[in-house]
């Protein structure tokens, strides 16, 4: 059973917003219960079912590396994080509902990623500004999760998630809303579980199925430049 | 009519720092959270804002500006409200959003903070008993009483980031200490963390596995209900879960290994970051000035154990005494009063300056490290306090930096405390906290060289 396929899945956000609580509950269905600080990295492994149901049914490991720190670090945390930056196949946004700048530092986060391949000091050309052709020419697949759902007053509730929704068409990504502590949100056949399912599906096939001709993120030696396709040196 | 221009003057100066105050709040302290509770920065601005003020009103006195009776009803007045928020205000409010966070009183908030608010003054009243700081003539709810304990905190606290201010301050800019951090050491490093976060994956792998084929398998592996369970799980236990137990105990271990391995490399990194630095003009710009400061340092602790051991207290200040020195010895001649004021003046404006700016940024540094969006109001309640303590025994202490003329003003308003004992418990205090600031320092630089040898 170890012998079954792997992707690498990122889960990044700011301090607080509930990572590992929503880790916990993606890789153990169990509600965490005294969650602390996460210093450098911590993984979880799921097991998913890829296209369950169907004939073509296959089980891989989903590895999520819940990265801890913020994206105002200094730059030598920064030049150590972007060591768990290799390989990466799907990226998870966390942010907190309650808190306004967890959602615009999502930009931040997001660049941090894309651009680890250049000056590791993190001097960002774009000074944090979006800009939607970077994200327009990004093949990894995004999901916009929010936490702290149950904390969101009934009355503000459409215009946060107004907000959001904005948010993930930034991202050209999908959007989940829950409460980490709370495991009926993502309980099997509700829409939040259909949604992470195709996100879970999106990443595998990136991976492994769709090889030829499309460029692979994350290899070491990629070239320096955005854009158009090369030749990939694919190994496993 | 000159003290209505006089209070004008004052105002205005106190909304200038409020609005500062307001300012640094939002700029740099919550950069990265959301201000939802408005009092916290009102509290936070005010508090800054008097603290100013005070150090405002001492720079006058120094130089002559506004009429002395204003300026002492302001000092009086400014007095009473810093004293009012550093006792009543500030623990109160604490002690509510402290409350606030913990779900399982989120209804009884008010009775509870007003408990804990009367625990705290309790140890604050007992705080003065151990120090021989009041004479018995004074009157129980006394500004003295107050200002006398708060005293004792700032001072406190002065002391300890004095200490550990010169003591720190040339070991990080000398480039002596550095260490010397190759790029092979930091690839080596991130090749052991990566290779540990391979082994924490695979052991999941496994657990993650042996759960799902549990959970198809129909086992319950929770907690046996009902007293025939208890019986059973008495005697026979799952071999499924003894062996998740036991990988779950491998898996805290390698996690424990990886985040040292994770610090350890950003600490390399650091260090390379700063051999880099010192390598610029600025960088050795820094470490003449490291060269400089370390002498100032020892000459400090040598002077502060000299003065605890023939038990004695300065009795001029240094700007007096550097007059009569050059006047005495060198025989330069000069006006002496027209010289002592202004000197006195940049003198002691450097001093706040600086003590302002680096508490400041020690605040701010602090703030980032420990905070979370859980405990933000609380802790900048907390570094409030901890500053408005600071500026009073600041201008405790500095009474000592001032020619004689203008501490008169001080120790009217302050009323008859026992300022040689501050002086005394500040320099037992820088003392202690230089030395073990020292010890600390010498220790955590011996162990992390041995740290990276290991294979």
């Amino acid at each position: 059973m170890a012998s079954l396929d792997r992707v690498k899945v990122l889960v990044l956000g700011d301090s607080g917003v509930g990572k590992s609580s929503l880790v916990h509950l993606l890789c153990q269905n169990q509600v965490l219960g005294n969650p602390s600080w996460t210093v450098g990295c911590s993984v979880d492994v799921r097991v998913h079912d890829y296209k369950e149901g169907t004939p073509e049914e296959k089980t891989y490991y989903i590895e999520l590396w819940d990265v801890g720190g913020s994206v105002g670090s200094a730059s030598s945390v920064k030049s150590t994080r972007t060591v768990f930056y290799n390989s990466v196949n799907g990226i998870i946004l966390v942010h907190d509902l309650t808190n306004k700048k967890s959602s615009q530092n999502l930009y931040r986060w997001s660049l941090e990623v894309l651009n680890r391949d250049s000056v590791p000091t993190g001097v960002l050309v774009m000074n944090g500004d979006y800009d939607q052709e970077k994200f327009a020419d990004n093949q990894i697949p995004l999901l916009v999760i929010g936490t702290k759902l149950d904390q969101i007053h009934e009355t503000k509730r459409h215009e946060v998630l107004t907000r959001t929704a904005f948010l993930a068409e930034d991202f050209n990504a999908e959007e989940i809303n829950l409460d980490c502590t709370n495991p009926r949100y993502l309980a099997a056949g509700s829409s939040n579980a259909v949604k992470l399912s195709r996100f879970f599906d999106k990443v595998i096939e990136m991976r492994y199925f769709l090889r030829d001709g499309n460029q692979i993120p994350g290899l070491p030696d990629r070239k320096r430049f955005w854009g158009g396709t090369f030749k990939n040196l694919h190994y496993d | 009519m000159s003290f209505l221009i006089d209070s004008s003057i004052m105002i205005t100066s106190q909304i200038c720092f409020f609005g500062f105050g307001w300012l640094f709040f939002m700029r740099q302290l919550f950069k990265d959270y959301e201000v939802r509770q408005y009092v916290v920065q009102v509290i936070f601005s005010v508090t800054f804002a008097f603290s100013c003020t005070m150090f405002e009103l001492i720079i006058f006195e120094i130089l002559g500006v506004l009429s002395s009776s204003s300026r002492y009803f302001h000092w009086k007045m400014n007095l009473c409200v810093i004293l009012l928020i550093l006792v009543f205000m500030i623990p109160f409010y604490i002690g509510y959003f402290f409350v606030s966070n913990i779900r399982l009183l989120h209804k009884q908030r008010l009775p509870f903070s007003c408990l804990l608010w009367l625990t705290f003054m309790y140890f604050f009243w007992k705080l003065g008993d151990p120090f021989p700081i009041l004479s018995p003539k004074h009157g129980i709810l006394s500004i003295e009483q107050l200002i006398s304990r708060v005293g004792v905190i700032g001072v406190t606290l002065m002391a300890l980031l004095s200490g550990f201010g010169a003591v720190n301050c040339p070991y990080t800019y000398m480039s002596y200490f550095l260490r010397n951090v190759t790029d092979t050491d930091i690839l080596a490093l991130e090749r052991r963390l990566l290779q540990t976060m391979d082994m924490i994956i695979s052991k999941k792998k496994r657990m993650a596995v042996a759960r799902r084929t549990m959970f198809q398998k129909g086992e319950v592996h929770n907690k046996p209900s009902g007293f025939w369970g208890m019986i059973k799980s008495v005697t026979t236990s799952a071999p499924g879960s003894e062996n998740l137990t036991l990988i779950q105990q491998e898996v805290d271990a390698l996690e424990e290994l990886s985040r040292q391995l994770f610090l350890e490399t950003v600490d390399l990194y650091a260090t390379k970051e700063r051999i880099e630095y010192s390598k610029t003009f600025k960088g050795k710009y820094f470490n003449f000035l490291g060269y400089f400061f370390s002498i100032y340092c020892v000459w400090k602790i040598f002077m502060a154990t000299i003065n605890i051991v023939f038990d004695r207290v300065g009795k001029t200040d240094p700007v007096t005494r550097g007059i009569e020195i050059t006047v005495n010895y060198l025989g330069i001649q000069f006006d002496v009063k027209f010289w002592s004021q202004h000197i006195s003046f940049i003198l002691v404006g450097i001093i706040i300056v600086t003590s302002i700016r680096g508490l400041l940024i020690t605040l701010t540094k602090f703030f980032y490290a420990i905070s979370s969006s859980k405990s933000s109001n609380v802790i900048v309640l907390l570094l409030a306090q901890i500053m408005g303590m600071y500026f009073v025994s600041s201008v405790l202490l500095i009474r000592m930096s001032m020619p004689l003329e203008y501490r008169t003003i001080i120790t009217e308003v302050l009323g008859e405390l026992q300022f040689n004992f501050y002086h005394r418990w500040f320099d037992v205090i820088f003392l202690v906290s230089a030395l073990s600031s020292i010890l600390f320092l010498y220790l955590a630089h011996k162990q992390a060289p041995e740290k990276h040898m290991a294979p």
